[in-house]
């Protein structure tokens, strides 16, 4: 096998090709019981404990279809601005693998009870309009896991282990028509896209959107064509993409690899790849013999689901706000400038500000934690932000000790690194690593006086009236405390310290 | 249309279904006959036709959305043909799931 | 005692009600008949006789205590091996099952428990419920007992002959293609077809979703309207069943007045391939019924020959399906799981060792019906043809009330004569698939003897969707008059020869 050729340059993949996106996304319901049976679909307990006849696919057992779910689909459909199908019909989708437990999947084929909508997404101020093909309900698989391989990869284990508590839970599959014309930007539409879908659920609460857990998945197919070509390029498609930011390098990567490989005379092989998010590549997956063919037919077992239009319609009114008419408004209950909004929606930190409000903080300052502290240590640590692991009622906490005045803004920064470094709550930490600022005392008032008795001509500039060099003595006093003062209160010390010293001497 | 060796092998295959030889030549020859019976089925089934899925007109079968008591772990796991941590065996996988 | 075996449910009920007799006298009777016939019948694959003593013997503490029983409280019942029964072997009559235990009750088999039934065991069928003689059992086939060269039908065959081996007085079948009412034709017994969703299939271990329909056989109408009153019913666990009231088929089972019935007899379904015997018995019945009361006429079903063609894509579409799941993972019989093999050649090896010829024929069908670019030629084109038949149902019951026919062309085959031609096995089924296709009532009743070879003919009756009860009025008026002159039921012939030396 010849090597493959080398990555284009992404600048001058898109001076070439046209890219052409389509993402298909997995939602997972946060129903009670699964979609066919009455099991709880709680995450995280034992193996196989959560298990019947039903979604263990036992012989002789029956689905029976989840109201709350049929209505959670219909009012991600309504959400999504498509039409609702008057009628449609479960399929089964027959296909053999040990995580299935009927060896095939009830899905919805031909007739997927959400259709033709439409959703708006942001990137860099321009608005890109994404046609939504359809919104399905189906199923999900078990959970495997495997043995014996020094990755816990599918490749090289012993053999593998089953837990069918997830088997049955709902899921909605969305999937988009061809996105194209986004050029360069498309690996940052797709994320916009996932993004907006994400807030999107949040707002429905039909599902905890928890990427990492894999209750939101997310499946990109993208290919190119020359520029100015009419017709798609073969596409390849990449899964076990988890987190917005691989979204985006996901595709980068592909598109750069495909160019790569036209550039060089190459084509693009149709096939499944998948996202290694530590080396920041796809690989493609084991290739099958033939291609699967999943005998789709009507399922049997389950009536038909015709919503009935009364229901869709009080549905449709209980609809919550979509997100960028709420961004707009929570923007100017805020306050915030155009930009400002936009580096928290952007970020993925809305709902993180709301939330921190509701928990006493001021807004901007809200703001301000999620989109510059936060947001850096997520960047580095490679994480959504919603993933890292301090909740927004401990950003308010650390507000509130600012406010109070026990810490300052640069303190506030060494409980945020010791509360993401599991440390615990914030003050807690202020209390066991001694952080709180000392606005009294008699360590404060020496560190003052150290400080004046070093730099005398400074002291005696103030003295003088140049209260601007206050600025010298402060920090001095910062540095001697370890950051632990007040700036404002030091200030006040020194000038107090030398106004006095003038009115005894 | 007649089915050759070659296409039982294939639907063997799509059916996760190991055949002997003998199994394979025979089935050849009686589905051959069978769809040869079953030709007329098409050519009654005009463009006007609707399909019928389901013998009985019953639309929206749903149960509400509550939980009920799934089965005890160790039955879950007594009819399994191999168990390991409280999970079903199986032996390793080759291909990847669809 | 012995005289127990031969008393139908009711007459039963009404002695353990007198405090004649007690359930676990009954179920003692039962299961000793069992241990004298089973050598040479063969109807049972599991006899669950501690079980059965033990229910009975509840039973009959509860009437001591003076509780309120339902009527076939303490009558045994044989269960056929497709339903799901907690802690006993549930086989299916397949190697794949073979050691399989299900950790549940299907609602058929709950409602039998809950009426206080005494379930004896599991009956013989062939494997899967596929086929029409119970030869395709994993465990050997069942003998018919008119004549034990014989095949008792399938596939309920098991149940059937459990019956007439007076094993059971009653027993529980389902029905896809014809499996309860084909051996109830070839065994001279009652077999009734509900309306599909009249009873839960939930526990029944699948063979064609669209068409499986449980169902009661006894030796009597009355005790097979006893019986399905017990089954049917909606089962908020079963998505087809039907919310709606279950016919008084009771009632209808004690009516034995035809006047003014209009009865339709299906041009269609007779003629060529008939047996002459079969022919006559079925005319002779049919002017019985109109001696009784009814108007007969003729009625074209012009679609019918179409149903078997359609019946032999749509089955084995579903068969395909529904047996995928049995791939060694969960439970079931896994041969090769050495370390050396896959999970995929394990699935393969154990599919291919635990199936039996006649599913494999049926899962390759399906997975070909189903395939990609002929999808519209088979299946879609059976459902079309499906549309077809449910509309010659709905012309015919313009006209009449209830449809007739014979319930097979033939009398009981000889064991073996069909095994290798599945076509000529395929068409004992050839009156009964009509109903399973469009989801309507039927039922076979026993109709005398050919007078070719002294064999057991049944006639089958056809209702619309939910008038079960039709199927009953229509049985039970025959079975009077017929018993008038035969001077007592078919079967007792039987019992007679077996008291001859």
């Amino acid at each position: 096998m010849s090597p493959a050729p080398a990555l284009l340059d992404f600048d001058r993949a898109m001076a070439l090709f046209d890219p052409a996106l389509g993402l298909e996304v997995h939602v997972e319901l946060n129903t009670r019981s699964k979609m066919f049976c009455g099991c709880s679909t709680e995450f995280g307990a034992e193996p196989n404990s959560q298990t019947c006849p039903v979604c263990l696919g036992l012989p002789g057992s029956l689905p029976v279809l989840n109201r709350r779910a049929v209505e959670s689909a219909i009012r991600i459909g309504l959400a999504l601005n498509c039409s609702i199908a008057s009628q449609c019909r479960f399929a089964r989708k027959n296909y053999f693998y040990p995580d299935m437990p009927k060896d095939f999947q009830t899905s919805q084929y031909d007739e997927p009870i959400c259709h033709d909508g439409r959703v708006t997404v942001e990137v860099e101020g321009r608005q890109i309009v994404i046609e939504i093909e359809r919104a399905h309900m189906e199923e999900d698989a078990g959970k495997l896991v495997h043995v014996g391989g020094s990755t816990g990869r599918i490749q090289g284990a012993d053999h593998s282990l089953l837990d069918y508590n997830r088997a049955g839970v709902p899921l909605v599959e969305i999937v988009t028509k061809p996105i194209l014309g986004a050029g360069a930007q498309a690996p940052q539409v797709a994320r916009a896209y996932v993004a907006y879908l994400r807030d999107l659920l949040r707002a429905l609460g039909v599902s905890d959107v928890r990427m990492e857990q894999g209750s939101l998945r997310c499946d990109a197919n993208v290919s190119l064509m020359p520029r100015g070509a009419t017709e798609l390029g073969t596409r390849t498609e990449t899964k076990n993409v988890n987190s917005l930011r691989s979204i985006e390098r996901a595709l980068r990567y592909e598109i750069r690899r495909q160019a790569g490989l036209l550039v060089a005379g190459g084509r693009v092989k149709q096939e499944t790849r998948h996202w290694h998010e530590d080396s920041g590549t796809t690989s493609p997956g084991r290739s099958k013999e033939q291609a699967e063919d999943y005998r789709y037919f009507p399922e049997p077992d389950l009536a038909p689901v015709a919503p009935d239009p009364e229901w869709v319609e009080r549905l449709r009114l209980e609809l919550p706000e979509a997100p960028p008419q709420r961004a707009a408004w929570l923007r100017a209950e805020w306050g915030f400038t155009e930009a400002e909004m936009r580096d928290v929606t952007g970020g993925g930190a809305l709902d993180l500000v709301v939330r921190t409000v509701a928990a006493g903080a001021a807004p901007a300052a809200a703001r301000k934690w999620w989109t510059t502290e936060l947001a850096r240590w997520a960047n580095s640590a490679g994480v959504e932000l919603e993933a890292v692991p301090m909740t927004a009622e401990q950003v308010a906490e650390v507000q509130a000790l600012i406010d109070q005045g026990v810490i300052n803004d640069r303190l506030a920064r060494r409980v945020f690194e010791a509360v993401l470094a599991g440390q615990g709550d914030p003050a807690a930490v202020v209390r066991d690593l001694g952080l709180a600022v000392l606005s009294d005392g008699s360590a404060l008032r020496q560190a003052v006086q150290r400080a004046i008795a070093d730099q005398p001509e400074v002291a005696q500039r103030i003295r003088q009236g140049k209260v601007q060099a206050v600025g010298a003595l402060i920090g001095q006093v910062m540095r001697d405390l370890r950051g632990r003062g007040d700036a404002a209160a030091i200030r006040q010390l020194i000038l107090d310290e030398l106004t006095s010293g003038q009115e005894a001497g | 249309m007649a089915l050759s060796r070659d296409d039982v092998a294939k639907l063997a295959d799509l059916a996760r279904l190991e055949l002997t030889e003998t199994e394979l030549e025979r089935l050849v020859g009686q589905l051959d006959l069978i769809l040869t019976a079953v030709d007329s089925v098409s050519q009654a089934a005009t463009a006007e036709v609707a399909p019928t899925s389901h013998a009985l007109a019953l639309v929206n079968v749903m149960r509400d959305d509550v939980v009920t008591a799934s089965l005890p772990r160790e039955a879950v796991l007594a009819m399994a043909p191999a168990v390991e941590d409280g999970r079903f065996r199986v032996p390793r996988i080759l291909g990847e799931s669809a | 005692m012995n005289d127990l075996i031969h008393k139908g449910a009711w007459e039963l009920s009404q002695l353990m009600t007198g405090g004649q007799v007690s359930s676990q006298e009954v179920t003692t009777a039962c299961l000793e008949r069992i241990a004298q016939v089973e050598p040479a019948v063969a109807a049972f694959l599991h006899v669950d006789a501690e079980r059965a003593l033990e229910l009975a013997r509840r039973v009959d503490q509860r009437r001591a205590d003076g509780q309120e029983l339902g009527p076939l409280a303490g009558v045994p019942v044989a269960l056929k091996d497709a339903f799901a029964y907690a802690g006993a072997p549930t086989t299916c009559g397949s190697l794949i099952l073979r050691d399989w235990i299900p950790p549940y009750n299907a609602t058929v088999t709950q409602r039998l428990l809950d009426a206080g039934l005494v379930i004896l065991g599991k009956t013989n069928l062939d494997e899967f419920a596929m086929g029409s003689s119970t030869e395709n059992s994993a465990f050997g086939p069942t003998h018919n007992p008119w004549d034990l060269e014989r095949v008792p039908g399938g596939s309920g065959g098991g149940s059937a002959a459990s019956l007439v081996a007076f094993e059971t007085p009653l027993a529980i079948g389902s029905d896809t293609g014809g499996s309860i009412r084909q051996p109830a034709s070839v065994t001279g017994t009652v077999g009734v077809k509900p309306t599909y969703g009249g009873s839960s299939r939930y526990g029944l271990v699948a063979m064609a979703s669209s068409l499986d329909q449980p169902g009661p056989c006894a030796r009597s109408v009355l005790d097979a309207a006893l019986l399905h009153q017990v089954i049917a019913g909606w089962d908020p666990k079963d998505s087809t069943s039907i919310d709606a009231p279950v016919p008084d088929v009771v009632a209808a089972a004690q009516r034995f007045d035809l006047a003014g019935l209009k009865v339709g007899v299906v041009e269609e379904l007779g003629g060529e391939g008939y047996a002459a015997g079969v022919e006559q018995r079925f005319a002779e019945a049919v002017a019985l019924l109109e001696a009784g009361g009814a108007e007969v006429r003729q009625v074209s079903c012009p679609h019918f020959p179409l149903a078997l063609g359609a019946y032999y894509l749509i089955m084995p579409s579903e068969v395909s399906s529904n047996l995928a799941r049995f791939d060694a993972v969960r439970y079931g019989w896994r041969v090769d799981d050495d370390g050396d093999h896959s999970v995929e050649q394990v699935m393969r090896r154990s599919r291919g060792a635990g199936f039996g010829a006649e599913a494999k024929r049926r899962i390759i069908l399906g997975t070909y019906a189903l395939s990609s670019g002929y999808y519209d030629a088979y299946y879609g084109s059976a459902q079309k043809t499906r549309t077809l038949i449910i509309e010659d149902f709905a012309a015919a019951f313009e006209q009449v009330d209830v449809l007739v026919s014979p319930a097979t062309p033939t009398t009981a085959f000889k064991l073996g004569e069909r095994v290798d031609d599945p076509l000529a096995m395929y068409k004992a089924d050839l009156c009964t698939i009509p109903s399973n296709l469009a989801g309507n009532a039927a039922a076979s009743f026993p109709i005398g003897l050919s007078p070719q070879d002294g064999l057991p003919v049944g006639l089958q009756v056809m209702a619309p969707p939910l008038a079960d009860d039709r199927l009953y009025r229509v049985g039970a008026a025959l079975e009077r008059a017929l018993e008038e002159q035969w001077s007592g039921p078919l079967w007792a012939e039987l019992a007679r020869r077996e008291e001859r030396p």
